[in-house]
């Protein structure tokens, strides 16, 4: 296939996944293979684009011109390879997480689950390969709503108001700072397409640069920076794989992402470092680090304390992104991919805890490492990579960024960065702690371990968490490339 | 004085204009407003008309003997404007007898008091 | 026969009226409605292509050559309209055979089908008129049988609505000609394109600019222009299905299209834009109507009127584009105008569909309506997202031209409340989605199934515009764009 006709596979695979999933509805087994076999067939396309990239080309495929001027088109960069790469392989080992806990959990309306994950899905490539702002623009308002029934999937007043928040903050942060810029940014420039070096260079002054830059921070809600941070851990009533497809293979994701695409290809590097537009950004972020860290510290529940931590962690990429060199962009590029798998893991095991043991509280997992070896195991290499010891991930994407840091001499982001550290092991070592070491509190309870298919998908992506780590060559090699390589 | 005098078909227009209006916004009884619309309308016609008479003309008759004469498209025009001003005239009407089959009233405050009343949905 | 279009147009629809009255039988008169707007909009299409590769197409009726005769004038502007009408027109006549049958008596069945045809007839008539005072006499043709049309409706509350209108409406439509007759006093003609010619001389004089005033209110009263809008909700909220869609979708509309005529057409652009606080008051009088209307429309207990004050909203946003007044604000007026109408007529349709099937469209009604009606539900949620504005859909194509040329005139704050006002669409729309998805239903009043298979093939080929036209944009835009280079005087 060419590489626009694999493009075009891509974005029509988990579309056609949704028509057969809801065609297949009435039968469980085969809905669940059509899911299977869609993210195994997607994520055999968006590899067969790897090659062409790792090469250097940029496979491009054009649709229509949406506006005049204005294509809806797509172009698949290293960054939005490395992104469709994660999303569409961990569609895979959420797919198999979600079969064990939807079925295990009994819950309601699992067609439309399904449904409305494939649909993600396409958003999610649909952002990672657009080739300019308003095809991103298009994909990543698909993706609010198309998560919308995802996050209130028990349709009770918890989900209402949880749905409520996680619509509110998303749609109006997009709506009210996102589009305005996008189309300010199309007045100014004459021209929306992701360009190496921006396309704002020289083309207005450095106070309308630095406003615009905030509202794209602020207008991209789904990076979460302080204070539009509110909807993560009010879309924490979702089921436990809507989290995770949350946290680590879509929405989240799609947010830094946005900003990185932003910062690298709107605005630019070196054009921003040169108007010192950016100078509160890292400030903004490294408040953001610290406080939602802390938020994290003091929350006994365990999905909530999860969703700080990932407040916190987007924070990191946005810090990254903000230093403005290239080795910074290149950490901010590594840590989406190492925030995912860490994360990922950290939820499936909070959701197979929730199924096995129905507990949702840190302090009630005392013990549970002995009944649930392989969970908290896992639980505990994925907090590793949060922290970011060896050998995880997470270790990789820090060094990067702690280089970057003392490049740029900037003081204030290295004791963010130390501190957050210290914060992320004192928030998450306890837990490991009480699983493996307190003793269990209650007697009687007779669980073992999740079922077979949460158990391989967890055991699996904090393999990957620790592979990340020893195999790092085409993360790297995808990140360098988006910092100019 | 002598502006008011040559313009007074206006003057007379204006008034026919407020009155009419005035009776539409004042008046709760619904066959009392569709009077006010009529007069309203009627101050167009005017409006109209009166300009295009030339004092001392005839009719516009294309013969030696007639030099001067009114312009004939006004009268056209609102001929046109009359038979649609009937038309809305009678509308109204027979919608004012329905409302009276349905709420036995043609006063406005008393319709809506009706609808506004407790047990219907609002 | 191809060169006798435009007057076709407008007189087939209005011959089938009277043809339809006479024959009475209610398949025969639904046959003959339907093929007489299927006839007109073949023909707004073929017209629409004709200006597109030929430019504007004057059409003298009788062979009068204007200003004796009347003119008909097909343009870059009245072409889009015409299709936007036509085409709403030919959409709901599948929908009214199973809307109509549900909701009127069976001997009257042949009247509403003459109405509509006559209503037809009237707007399009206003669209392709290029004489002054013939805009009058079409508007009251359509407007008459919308009194009707809207008396139609079941409850007797449509009754009062209707008059009210009748009273607010023949008030608007005689400013108008007051305003054509000062006109005519002042320049001794009424053909359109004269007029243009003869009232720059003229600009500035006090009749003159009492005739904009006048046109400027009439016009208003007409296209509810806030705080013009009072008849339009209880119109909409109780006529039947099938007219507040095809009124929601097309009447105010051509209302903004005359208006939009004598602002550009007749007064010109310099002297409505640059000398008088026109578009001041435009800019003041529909940000006051977006705000307002919209929150009214936030607390409505009935989703039918809910839409109808958003109306309202929405109608500001396009009077918003007319006082920003530059080519992107112009284009947006005219994308919207074309877009909200897709909208909105897709919407009330899919609302008829509730009413027939719950016997009503309160809130109460739509609990749980997701699972009662999952076809209709999720049309009324995909048609609400372009009425929010997200991106894919028509709403945001007009909203993207409305911000920019907000923005391009320097008002920024302009595109901020703009932007800031889609989200309490965002809200409106929401309570739809959590009543019909969120709640559980309401035992009582639960719908009985999903809508007539017609009703909901012609809401959906309304929802599948409101997608297409967001992403396939080069028709609508193109055209907008031609219609607002058109009304600054770009273009022939």
């Amino acid at each position: 296939m060419s590489a626009a006709q694999l493009i075009a596979a891509c974005l029509a695979l988990p579309l056609a996944g949704a028509a057969g999933i809801a065609l297949a509805g009435s039968r469980p087994n085969l809905r669940e293979s059509v899911t299977l076999a869609t993210a195994a067939l997607l994520f055999a396309c968006v590899l067969g684009l790897l090659p062409k990239v790792l090469a250097g080309g940029v496979p491009q495929l054009f649709v229509l011109e949406m506006l005049p001027g204005i294509a809806l088109g797509f172009r698949v960069e290293p960054l939005g390879m490395l992104f469709a790469l994660i999303a569409s392989g961990l569609w895979i080992v959420n797919s198999v997480y979600s079969i064990g806990y939807m079925r295990a959990n009994e819950e309601p309306h699992q067609t439309r689950f399904y449904v409305c994950f494939a649909l993600a899905l396409a958003a999610t490539l649909g952002i990672a390969f657009s080739a300019n702002l308003l095809t991103l623009f298009l994909f990543y308002e698909m993706l609010t709503l198309v998560t919308w029934p995802l996050v209130t999937h028990h349709g009770d007043d918890k989900a209402r108001a949880g749905g409520r928040v996680y619509l509110g903050i998303l749609i109006g942060t997009s709506i009210v700072f996102l589009l305005p810029a996008i189309i300010a940014t199309w007045a100014l420039a004459g021209t929306l397409d992701f360009t190496p070096g921006g396309i704002l260079q020289g083309k207005a002054s450095g106070t309308v640069i630095g406003g615009l830059l905030a509202l794209y921070m602020f207008g991209i809600g789904k990076a979460a920076l302080m204070p539009f941070h509110r909807w993560l851990p009010a879309a924490m009533v979702a089921p436990t794989p809507v989290s995770a497809l949350l946290h680590a293979v879509a929405v989240v994701k799609a947010g830094v992402f946005a900003v990185v695409k932003v910062i690298v290809y709107v605005f630019g590097v070196d054009a921003l470092a040169g108007v010192r537009a950016a100078d509160w950004l890292p400030t903004v972020a490294g408040f953001t680090i610290v406080a939602a860290s802390i938020v994290a510290l003091r929350s006994d529940n365990l999905k909530r304390r999860l969703a700080y931590s990932t407040v916190s962690q987007l924070s990191y990429v946005v810090l990254a992104a903000a230093l403005l060199t290239p080795v910074s962009v290149t950490a901010a590029a590594l840590h989406i991919a190492a925030h995912a798998f860490g994360k990922i893991t950290l939820f499936f095991a909070a959701g197979a805890i929730y199924t096995a043991a129905h507990k949702t509280e840190v302090s009630q997992l005392d013990g549970i490492g002995r009944r649930m070896p392989w969970t908290m195991g896992a639980f505990a290499v994925g907090a590793i990579s949060m922290v970011g010891l060896p050998p995880a991930a997470g270790f990789l994407s820090k060094w990067f960024l702690l280089t970057a840091v003392l490049e740029a001499g900037q003081w204030m982001a290295l004791a963010v960065v130390a501190a957050s550290t210290l914060l992320n092991a004192a928030y998450f070592a306890p837990i490991v702690y009480r699983a493996f070491l307190r003793p269990a509190a209650a007697r009687g309870e007779a669980h073992g371990e999740a079922p077979l298919p949460m158990v391989a998908a967890l055991t699996a992506t904090a393999a990957l968490t620790v592979a990340l780590f020893f195999y790092p060559d085409l993360a790297l090699a995808l990140a360098r490339a988006t910092a100019g390589g | 004085m002598d502006a008011f005098a040559s313009h007074y078909t206006y003057w007379v227009t204006v008034f026919l204009m407020a009155a009419g209006l005035y009776i539409m916004i004042a008046r709760g009884n619904l066959v009392k407003k569709l009077v006010g619309l009529g007069i309203f309308q009627t101050s167009v016609y005017l409006l109209y008309i009166a300009p295009g008479k030339l004092i001392g003309g005839t009719a516009p008759i294309v013969a030696e003997a007639y030099k001067v004469y009114s312009n004939p498209l006004p009268h056209v025009l609102i001929l046109t404007a009359i038979v649609v001003g009937i038309a809305t005239l009678a509308l109204g009407l027979a919608i004012v007898v329905r409302i009276r089959e349905a709420y036995g009233s043609i006063e406005e405050d008393d319709i809506l008091a009706l609808d506004a009343e407790p047990g219907k949905r609002a | 026969m191809l060169e006798h279009l435009p007057a076709l147009q407008v007189v087939v629809p209005l011959a089938a009226a009277p043809l339809i009255v006479l024959l009475r039988r209610p398949r025969v008169a639904w046959l003959l409605a339907s093929a007489a707007a299927l006839f007109a909009f073949v023909a707004a299409l073929v017209l629409a292509a004709e200006v597109a590769s030929t430019g504007a197409i004057s059409y003298h009726l009788g062979s009068w050559p204007p200003p004796w005769g009347i003119e008909y004038r097909v343009d870059a502007l009245s072409a889009f309209v015409l299709v936007l009408v036509a085409g709403v027109g030919a959409v709901v006549m599948p929908y009214a055979w199973r809307s109509i049958p549900a909701e009127l008596p069976r001997d009257q069945h042949y009247l509403f089908y003459a109405l509509q045809c006559l209503c037809l007839a009237g707007l399009l008539g206003m669209t392709i008129t290029g004489d002054a005072f013939n805009v009058f006499v079409f508007m009251e043709v359509a407007s008459l049988s919308m009194y009707v049309l809207i008396a139609l409706g079941r409850d007797r509350r449509a009754l009062l609505a209707a008059y009210q209108y009748l009273i607010l409406g023949t008030i608007g439509a005689t400013f108008y000609v007051i305003g054509v007759g000062l006109l005519y006093l002042l320049t001794g003609t009424l053909n359109i394109a004269d007029l243009a010619q003869r009232l720059p001389e003229l600009a500035g004089s006090r009749p003159a600019l009492a005739a904009l005033a006048f046109i400027t209110v009439g016009v208003s009263l007409k296209l509810a222009l806030f705080p013009l809008h009072l008849w339009l909700p209880n119109a909409y909220a109780y006529a039947p299905s099938v007219v507040t869609a095809f009124l929601a979708a097309t009447a105010t509309k051509v209302s903004v299209y005359v208006l939009l005529r004598f602002y550009f057409g007749v007064f010109g652009a310099r002297q409505v834009v640059e000398s008088l606080p026109v578009t001041g008051i435009l800019i003041g009088l529909s940000v006051v109507a977006i705000v307002t209307a919209s929150l009214v429309a936030l607390w409505q207990a009935d989703f039918k009127r809910l839409l109808a004050y958003s109306s309202v909203a929405q109608i500001g946003y396009i009077t918003l584009g007319i006082g920003i007044a530059n080519e992107s604000g112009l284009t947006a007026t005219v994308l919207h105008l074309f877009n909200h109408g897709v909208t909105k007529g897709a919407l009330f349709l899919l609302v008829g569909g509730i009413a027939l099937r719950a016997g009503g469209a309160g809130f109460e009604q739509l609990r749980g309506l997701g699972r009662a009606m999952p076809l209709t539900s999720l049309g009324i949620t995909l048609a609400g997202l372009s009425l929010i504005g997200v991106p894919g859909t028509a709403g945001f194509i007009s909203k993207w031209y409305l911000v920019l040329g907000a923005l391009q005139a320097g008002q920024w704050w302009l595109a901020a409340l703009v932007v800031a006002t889609s989200l309490i669409a965002v809200a409106y729309v929401w309570r739809f989605v959590e009543a019909a998805y969120l709640s559980a239903p309401d035992e009582r009043s639960a719908p009985a199934g999903e809508a007539p298979r017609v009703m909901l093939i012609a809401s959906w080929l309304a929802v599948g515009a409101c997608f297409w036209f967001g992403i396939d944009t080069a028709y609508t835009v193109e055209g907008a764009r031609r219609a607002a280079l058109f009304m600054l005087g770009g273009l022939p």
